[in-house]
């Protein structure tokens, strides 16, 4: 078939690239890095061995699983409610969003559908886990070009965002709180208003990130143009989420394939960056997070009264079948593929986390990259090491 | 191949639509690959699987990159059809009760393999994702699916044709024990490098469950055994024979 060229060219282009990158003639004895596994700039245990030629990376090898924690095969001995616990420890910054492509997935099964009240408070609580989420790695992002103050700023206005989590749920990291059906718990009382509040301050925060670190012309120069991604490259090394649109695919899960969620019902806008280097990455983050405060804004005014529960058996019993949902997390796509046989337990899951394909790109991006640039594009592809580590 | 196509779902206006749409994609592929398709099925509104046979398995993903325009790698891995020997390792006092109460018969091992959606005729199964995406209005997905043969546990890789298939194939070669032909580098994913045996093959023992018996679910109580269910019991339920409504859950949730 003709159309495999594609590829060898591509692998060829890009071979010949990072050839010309490293300079031949003044050749060194190489040598061999290792970052990690325990290093403050790797976020967690990921260990990077990068051959060095100077300060060039000739090749660099991501090793994971120093925190593996076996979730496929765990799911197959719990129950479906045991799963949602599982589940949330996967990318613990945004664990709501972790729980509900599970949930909806088995609803499919199930034939169940969640009333619209409900429907409306899990795109809420999506939401609100973007925004922890995110928030910390606009902040986190400054930290590794070493500029200290953003970081306080991010923890600071996470703090709200968490707030608001922990009293409707309970739980400032795990929530645990999606049912088969529905929600455990409706919303307290006054959480409106105050979330609204909370919006405000989060906008001022993006307004002060833009400031300090967008505007900066030292961020600039560490990013623009660093860590490209080509549109092509992304897709077949399944890159999602903010990575993918910041090498210009327009492509939102929550707006191309919405799936028992209230995202249609919103006005709001998918951002793309044509660039695909870490600043695109980096800009892309931004405008979500000011888009998730505008849906917000928008779920907060509009929340539907009804029960939050839909009438569901008290044990779960999932009929057989299979079903894949993803959702548009924090990360990117995070998807579940449901295998049940009709028992009290799931009879294989398939967890697509977003960061393992995500850090899968990296032995093709960091060939060629100066030693501190490794950093930069590191932190700029932003993965949770629980979401590679399932 | 056989269309599994469900007729007397009576499905709105919108849900035809989609349907056609992955007649239409299906119809492409078994264009594409003739033979190669073995045996498919489309949830009408929901999903498309497509069987093919493993010799077809890298022209199926060729066909999905380069001629029906699925650039995007979802993920890839291997499904093990034997029922687990071990059962689900409940072993407490809670959760036999628990399982009575559900109306589930005492586990029996029952080595009979079966498959699911879009058949097979192997215990194991590789299966995979790929996504069209990038033109906003036309998403679509696809489960691709493959026998892997028993005796020599082999199937192509598809690192040629999508490379972000690299890292999913090291996972389900150290965990499923399959072998990729064609793949570049197979090493360990996650595992160390002196590990014994294929973890999430079906007949590898949890071995925590081993060592200790799961304490159950303490914090639910089971249901009480030999209850009539209640006569307006919900008719989509998981089964007749769950025991209670969904009143006498929500209640329960309420007062909690």
């Amino acid at each position: 078939m003709t159309a495999i060229t594609d590829r060898q060219k591509l692998q060829y282009i890009a071979a010949k690239a990072a050839d010309a990158r490293v300079n031949v003639e003044l050749e060194t004895e190489g040598m061999i890095l290792n970052i990690g596994p325990q290093h403050p700039a790797t976020h967690g245990t990921l260990r990077i061995v990068a051959k060095l030629d100077g300060e060039q990376v000739i090749m660099a090898e991501p090793m994971a699983g120093y925190m593996h924690r076996g979730y496929e095969k765990l799911t197959e001995v719990r129950t479906y409610a045991q799963v949602t616990t599982l589940v949330n420890r996967i990318d613990w910054l945004g664990s709501f969003a972790n729980e509900v492509p599970f949930i909806l997935a088995a609803e499919q099964l199930m034939g169940v559908e969640a009333p619209p009240r409900a429907t409306w408070i899990r795109t809420l609580l999506f939401e609100m886990s973007r925004l922890a989420n995110i928030i910390l790695f606009l902040g986190d992002m400054g930290v590794q070009l070493g500029a200290i103050t953003p970081v306080f700023f991010a923890f600071r206005d996470r703090e709200y965002v968490l707030d608001q989590i922990e009293r409707v749920t309970g739980g400032r990291f795990h929530p645990n709180f999606d049912r088969i059906g529905g929600l455990k718990d409706d919303l307290p009382k006054g959480w409106l208003t105050d979330t609204k509040g909370v919006m405000d301050k989060v906008r001022t925060f993006c307004d002060e990130i833009e400031d300090l670190l967008l505007g900066s012309e030292v961020f600039q120069q560490r990013t623009r143009g660093i860590g490209v991604i080509p549109a092509d490259v992304a897709t077949q090394y399944g890159l999602s989420g903010a990575n993918a649109r910041a090498s210009g695919i327009d492509w939102d899960l929550r707006r191309d394939n919405c799936i028992g969620l209230s995202y249609p019902q919103l006005d709001w806008k998918v951002w793309t960056h044509p660039d695909g280097d870490s600043f695109a990455r980096f800009w892309v983050r931004l405008q979500e997070v000011r888009e998730a405060t505008k849906m917000i804004d928008q779920l907060c005014d509009g929340v539907p009264s009804g029960p939050i529960m839909a009438k569901v058996p008290r044990i779960i019993k999932v009929p057989a079948g299979e079903a894949y949902i993803s959702t548009e997390n924090p990360l990117g796509e995070m998807g579940y593929y449901i295998v049940s046989k009709g028992d009290l337990t799931p009879f294989r899951v398939k967890i697509r986390s977003a960061s393992f394909n995500n850090v899968s790109i990296t032995p093709w991006l960091l060939r060629g990259v100066y030693v501190p640039d490794i950093i930069t594009i590191l932190a700029s592809l932003y993965f949770i090491l629980g979401d590679i580590d399932r | 191949m056989t269309d599994e196509t469900t007729t007397d779902a009576p499905a709105p206006e919108e849900t035809v639509e989609r349907d056609e749409r992955r007649e239409m994609l299906l119809a492409r592929f078994t264009d594409a690959l003739g033979d190669g398709v073995v045996q498919s099925e489309i949830q009408p509104g929901l999903d498309l699987w497509i069987r093919v046979s493993t010799d077809a398995w890298l022209t199926a993903a060729e066909v999905a990159r380069h001629r029906l325009g699925a650039r995007y790698f979802g993920f890839l891995s291997v499904l093990d059809w034997l029922p687990s020997p071990f059962g689900r390792s409940m072993d407490s006092e809670v959760d036999r009760r628990l399982a009575t109460a559900a109306g589930e018969p005492p586990a029996t091992p029952d080595a009979t393999i079966e498959q699911g959606v879009a058949g097979g005729e192997t215990r194991m199964q590789a299966f995979a994702r790929v996504a069209r995406v990038g033109e906003p209005g036309d998403y679509w997905g696809v489960t691709l699916k493959a026998d892997i043969p028993d005796d020599t546990a082999e199937i192509a890789s598809w690192v040629s044709v999508y490379a972000g298939a690299d890292w999913h194939e090291r996972e389900a070669w150290e965990m499923f024990g399959v072998n990729f032909v064609g793949h570049p580098g197979l090493r360990h994913m996650y595992l160390p490098g002196a590990f014994e045996g294929h973890p999430m093959r079906k007949d590898f023992p949890l071995l925590a469950r081993q060592v200790k018996p799961w304490p159950g679910i303490v914090d639910v109580e089971p249901m009480p055994v030999g209850d009539e269910p209640a006569a307006d019991s919900p008719a989509d339920a998981a089964g007749d024979e769950t025991g209670d409504d969904a009143a006498g859950a929500s209640e329960a949730e309420a007062s909690s």
